[in-house]
């Protein structure tokens, strides 16, 4: 089992990184990671393109956050609440948005995401501009000190395995094999007597709790939840994320959140901080045009082409 | 806020106006996405950004080199169109076999570049320009004080958009572009230039776009994401009708902004999101939209 050795190869790496490198960081990338596999659930495995998967980010911060600042609840349980908040925000987006098809979809998504925008722009319990801000880490299970980096780094490296194995699990799944025949042939699917829609509903809920799982990490991990998650650039950004990696690989997601994530924390301290929006433009512009597998992708090619 | 009677209507005629004037650009722009995706099947992500552009093209026509508002309202919607050719002929057209979806993509791209571009080079607060002369004025009507430059942009918008649905359904010109939409191949086979005219076709609707940023100049403040916040609303506009018809664009366009503009005086605190909650309810009564062809 090679692929196995691969990922235990990659797993140790995740468990020694934040000795080496700020663990915050790390936690950062980790939830964008996770974020980007949920999108990729959807349009690498049901061909369906979201362009509003920024709504459930935001939703899922916003509802920790205010949890973990109003409730006193323990934080693996406002994490819960937030992700299931995103869920159900999800499932209602889902059955909305999955009557139209391709380009309709996008627009769609992307129209119910600014909806939702709006709302918690004007919504008193969001605190508008400002957002969340000094949202407490509490403490995990009552017991374990988050407000320790590095204990929040294997908590969010927790969540991240948890959140990825479960995308691996439904892509392998019977129910994964029947999204992928939908992407191919959705007429053929549903004369083989599928509801197509109830599966492309189901793949879009899961899809969306799991994003919200990744923001109301992230609100965790930086003590804040703001309007910059639930924007549209913000849903860009994971497309941007995904197609960079690789859309349709499982490991594609996470290597473009490396990516991107990575060259924003170097750019916004520096010189070129004012250039990142054209910058991000210009690369999602390479992509379409000469790079559409990303990076895993290619590499799989070279890989097949040489070894295969 | 308003006692009397009389206060209120002007209140509200205030507010229809102001929801006229935004379904004016409405229009144009669904106008612009309907045509572009009739005859490529993409959704130009960019149009917001070439509305944009061609705001900002009049504002720096008149800032360096003079061009006044009248000569404008021709040279910058060509010089835009010019830009659509050019991405059409050069970014779209190589990735046209791909999926749909990867067009959708550059296009988006490209328009957080221009975006970007401006921001960095002008800043995100708005830049002004001033009405022109001769639209300074106003008329009183009974309930409300209608200024000249307010009926003009509806003016014109309703005579280009019109035009254009005239162009389209009774030319032969637009018999060519309706032919491309049913059957590119069978055009093709019929000795028509199709790719020629497919790059004409998103030249004029990008074109539309900007000739409706030079309208917006002189009343929004001229900035680098006037385009995009306004490009969302457009595409609930385009999901509410569907892209069946040109027609359908059109009234869609601007019956959204009266509605929007009857919320502002109704329920302001829903403006911002009457139009959102419209498409979720046409999405759940007529998922095809109301002008809308497609299952």
């Amino acid at each position: 089992m090679k692929i196995n050795k691969f990922y235990l190869a990659l797993l140790l790496l995740a468990l020694v990184a934040p000795f080496f490198l700020y663990p915050v960081f790390l936690a950062k990338l980790l939830c964008f990671a996770l974020f980007a596999c949920a999108f990729n659930l959807m349009l690498g495995y049901v061909g369906l393109l979201s362009f509003g998967h920024a709504a459930f980010l935001g939703t899922g911060g916003y509802v920790t956050g205010w949890l973990m600042m109003n409730s006193g609840l323990t934080p693996e349980l406002a994490i819960l609440l937030g992700t299931v908040a995103a869920g159900l925000l999800g499932a209602i987006f889902g059955k909305l948005s999955v009557k139209r098809e391709g380009i309709y979809f996008a627009m769609v998504t992307l129209a119910l995401s600014q909806l939702v925008f709006f709302i918690y722009l004007q919504a008193p319990f969001t605190g508008g501009e400002d957002g969340m801000q000094g949202v407490p880490r509490g403490n995990l299970f009552g017991v374990i000190d988050l407000s320790d980096n590095i204990n929040m780094y294997y908590f969010v490296l927790a969540i991240f395995l948890f959140g990825f194995w479960l995308v691996h699990r439904t892509i392998h799944s019977p129910f994964g094999q029947i999204l992928k025949g939908i992407r191919e042939n959705e007429a053929r699917a549903t004369s083989l007597g599928y509801n197509v829609n109830d599966y492309k509903w189901v793949a879009f809920t899961i899809s969306s709790a799991l994003a919200g799982l990744a923001g109301s990490t992230k609100t965790l991990v930086f003590q804040l939840a703001s309007l910059t998650d639930v924007h549209w650039h913000m849903s860009g950004e994971v497309v941007l994320m995904t197609l960079v990696g690789g859309v349709g690989t499982i490991l594609g997601p996470v290597v473009g959140a490396g990516v991107i994530v990575t060259m924003q924390n170097y750019l916004s301290g520096g010189e070129l901080g004012n250039y990142l929006h054209i910058i991000m433009g210009f690369i999602f512009v390479v992509c379409v045009l000469a790079f559409r597998s990303g990076i895993v992708g290619e590499l799989q090619k070279v890989w097949k082409r040489n070894f295969g | 806020m308003a006692t009397f009677l009389g206060i209120n209507l002007f209140g509200l005629f205030g507010q229809l106006l102001v929801g006229l004037i935004n379904g004016s650009f409405y229009a144009l722009l669904s106008l612009g996405l309907a045509i572009i995706f009739g005859l490529l099947k993409i959704i130009n992500f960019a149009q917001g950004a070439m509305y944009m552009l061609g705001a900002f093209a009049a504002w720096l026509a008149l800032q360096y080199i003079g061009i006044n508002y009248w000569a404008a309202l021709v040279v910058v919607p060509l010089a835009v169109g010019f830009v659509g050719v050019m991405m059409e002929r050069f970014l779209i057209r190589p990735i046209a076999n791909e999926d749909h979806l990867y067009s959708l993509l550059l296009t988006f791209g490209l328009a957080l570049m221009i975006q970007g571009v401006f921001t960095h080079l002008y800043g995100s607060s708005g830049q002004s320009y001033a009405i022109p002369e001769e639209l300074r004025g106003g008329t009183k009507l009974p309930f409300m004080y209608l200024p000249d430059y307010r009926a003009w942009i509806i003016v014109a918008s309703v005579v280009v958009c019109g035009l254009t649905w005239w162009m389209i359904e009774k030319t032969k010109l637009g018999a060519y572009l309706r032919a491309g939409t049913e059957n590119p191949q069978l055009m093709q086979a019929f000795g028509i230039n199709v790719p020629l005219i497919v790059t004409l076709t998103f030249g004029f609707g990008v074109g539309l776009a900007g000739l409706a940023g030079v309208l917006a100049a002189p009343i929004y403040s001229v900035s680098p994401d006037m385009g995009s916040n306004l490009l969302i609303v457009v595409f609930a506009i385009v999901v509410i009708g569907g892209m069946g018809s040109i027609g359908g664009a059109i009234l869609t366009g601007l019956g959204m902004g009266i509605i929007e503009g009857l919320t502002k005086y109704f329920y302001p605190e829903a403006s911002n999101t009457v139009i959102f909650l419209v498409m979720v309810i046409v999405l759940l009564l007529k998922p095809a939209g109301l002008f809308g062809k497609e299952a």
